[in-house]
């Protein structure tokens, strides 16, 4: 939490609940926050997905970010700092605007398959990009393309420690990351599971 | 037996068209032509347990909601996040319709009318494909107002997660869901009574109600008919670690282990030889070579000393130590304690600074008893099970393989030039029961 360890001004406020008048909102951000907040039966719900939005528009949960949400939803920015620093997608260290975030893996099962060396082969190709950010993650939920990781999430695995730099290059040129390597296509592990497309039957036209 | 991955490669199958044209929804509308309570009895009758990790019944479950007219709500767990597990994305990816199929029928037997479906932030692209299955779904009339001319309503919503292990726990969930920090609540109430906006809730995992439209195809009697006698049905099993085709295979409960290990995930690479093995997700006491031919069920994994859990077996291999494996554990749980409770969030946080004083040299055999008392400490003592969660394997590697981790802390010692044990143990050592060495 930035500023966890500066000292209290005890002569200032409380932060209280940001005037809607006096705080500018982005109107995108507006609109995503209310549609959120009518999706629920009670307004609170929407946090996450507000919190969401906004990282995505300012890269990360900035005072000013948090400040917007909370103008909108009309709740403390303190309320709101309590639930962003308990969630590990939610940024509340600064982060540059569109950045790439990087999720390593380095749970049990990636661990076993080679994930630690993956992960300072990560770290070592992307230390002179700035707008790459590079972290371990708890187990993402793809242990069969172990060792993996999560690149603006999109799945990515089995990865190699080469792997690493075609990563960084494929962020650079905007091309999809590691395509034949994403979890998005590959079939269930089977046997008996059918994969051919002869043994789903006549009408494959919609395929 | 295949049921929930029958066709699950079927390309296209995670659109209405394909999933109608291969009988979908025929479920729900066999459902909606029976009475709730019906439905409630096919389910009680099919013997189904829920897939999420408890193994809880879910018609048992859903019966404990009260009856009539209320606000009262159902939430699909789909906050996969227990380490080895990752069944319930491929059924989100590739058959989204199933579970909202199974989320259709079961609050109409349980007649809730609003549902939600909490899914992990970091599953992102089965949340899009989610998201756009649910939006056909509503245009079709399988959601929104009374279902195919049905009595019964019902309104979804896709509620995407931010990264936290414990809200796949049910109550930390629900306070996740309200907009809040993610902490378990006290239990009782249980969330059946009161949940969601202290609302009677009704919680079950992806696969869980994937599996309801089966039932109501086939009859629960016909159902129960599959697996074993208090085990029914079939059961998606992740398989990871050190074997050679990892992935989910739908096996029918009570098949031996090592059919799943050795002969669906081809087993250890050539060469080596199974070390330990977790049965049920990173939380499970692991189990070794000698427990192969345990049946893969429910009660038979809870004699052996263990637990089927979310159906995620990771296996270890003998070219890892029991060390590297336990410290991984650990830090994990140390990382995700959401700190409410004293004894899980000390008790991980210790755990990982004793074995990381195997590691450094620091450590003595003592600290193997300690380290075993503190996993005592925490089982039980807590809001929910994440401690346990820690204690359960760490504690069965302690009393498993305490000869290799004795034999660490020597090795580390040597290392490190720490000295003889001899040396740094004898002060009235035998009447010591925990607490850190004295110094002299």
């Amino acid at each position: 939490v930035p500023g966890w360890d500066e000292e209290v001004n005890l002569e200032k406020d409380p932060a209280v609940v940001p005037d809607p008048e006096t705080t500018p909102v982005p109107d995108e951000l507006r609109q995503q926050i209310e549609a959120a907040m009518a999706r629920y039966p009670d307004r609170h719900s929407a946090v996450l997905p507000a919190l969401h939005a906004a990282q995505q528009l300012h890269g990360w949960l900035s005072p000013e970010a948090v400040d917007e949400v909370a103008a909108v939803m009309q709740v403390t920015p303190a309320y709101l700092t309590s639930v962003a620093t308990f969630y590990d997608m939610l940024e509340t260290e600064p982060q540059p605007k569109g950045h790439h975030d990087v999720y390593v893996c380095t749970n049990i099962s990636c661990s076993l398959r080679g994930a630690d060396e993956f992960y300072e082969a990560m770290i070592a190709a992307a230390a002179e990009h700035p707008g790459i950010h590079v972290r371990e993650f708890e187990c993402l939920g793809a242990c069969d393309i172990a060792p993996m990781a999560s690149v603006d999430g999109e799945y990515v695995g089995p990865l190699e420690d080469e792997d690493a730099a075609t990563i960084v290059d494929d962020l650079g040129a905007g091309r999809p990351v590691l395509e034949a390597k994403q979890l998005r296509y590959r079939k269930c592990a089977g046997p008996g599971v059918a994969q051919d497309a002869s043994q789903f039957g006549p009408d494959e036209e919609h395929a | 037996m295949k049921l929930l991955f029958d066709r699950i490669d079927e390309p296209g199958l995670n659109a209405l068209l394909v999933y109608e044209r291969r009988g979908g929804y025929e479920s729900l509308r066999k459902a909606l032509g029976m009475s709730p309570n019906e439905v409630l009895t096919e389910i009680g009758d099919s013997g189904l347990r829920g897939r999420g990790g408890a193994g809880f019944r879910m018609g048992q479950k859903a019966s404990f909601l009260p009856h009539g007219g209320m606000e009262k709500y159902l939430v699909c767990n789909a906050d996969e996040s227990e380490p080895g597990t990752f069944k319930d994305r491929e059924l989100m990816q590739k058959s989204p319709h199933m579970l909202i199929e199974g989320i259709a029928i079961a609050t109409w037997a349980a007649e809730i009318d609003h549902a939600f479906i909490y899914i992990r932030g970091e599953y992102a692209h089965q949340a899009d494909i989610l998201e756009g299955a649910i939006e056909e779904a509503y245009e079709a009339g399988y959601l929104g107002e009374r279902l195919l001319d049905s009595n019964h309503s019902l309104s979804l919503v896709l509620h995407r997660g931010a990264g936290a292990y414990i809200c796949g726990e049910e109550t930390g969930l629900l306070d996740s869901l309200e907009g809040k920090r993610g902490n378990p609540r006290l239990k009782p109430p249980f969330p059946a009574i009161e949940g969601l906006y202290d609302r009677p809730t009704l919680i079950n995992n992806v696969e869980t109600l994937c599996t309801v439209p089966h039932i109501i195809r086939m009859g629960g009697n016909e159902y129960a008919k599959i697996g074993t006698e208090t085990s029914t049905g079939t059961k998606l099993v992740s398989v990871s670690g050190d074997v050679q085709r990892p992935g989910n295979y739908e096996i029918e409960l009570g098949v031996p282990s090592r059919e799943i290990i050795y002969d669906l995930a081809g087993g250890p690479p050539d060469g080596h030889r199974i070390k330990f093995w977790f049965p049920g997700g990173s939380s499970a006491p692991v189990l070794t070579e000698d427990d192969l031919d345990v049946p893969y069920d429910f009660d038979s994994m809870a004699k052996a000393g263990s637990m089927l859990g979310s159906g995620a077996i990771i296996v270890v291999d003998d070219s890892h130590s029991v060390l590297e494996v336990a410290l991984k554990v650990a830090k994990f749980y140390a990382h995700e304690s959401c700190g409410k409770c004293v004894p899980c969030r000390e008790g991980t946080n210790w755990t990982v600074k004793m074995l990381q004083r195997i590691e450094s040299g620091e450590a003595t055999p003592m600290d193997l008893d300690i380290m075993a008392g503190v996993q005592e400490q925490i089982i039980g003592h807590c809001l929910c099970v994440l401690g346990d969660a820690m204690a359960m394997p760490i504690g069965s590697m302690i009393e498993k393989f305490r000869d290799e981790l004795e034999q660490d802390i020597e090795a580390a010692r040597e290392r490190f030039g720490a000295g003889e044990l001899e040396d740094v143990i004898p002060i009235g050592v035998a009447d010591r029961e925990a607490g850190p060495m004295p110094v002299h």
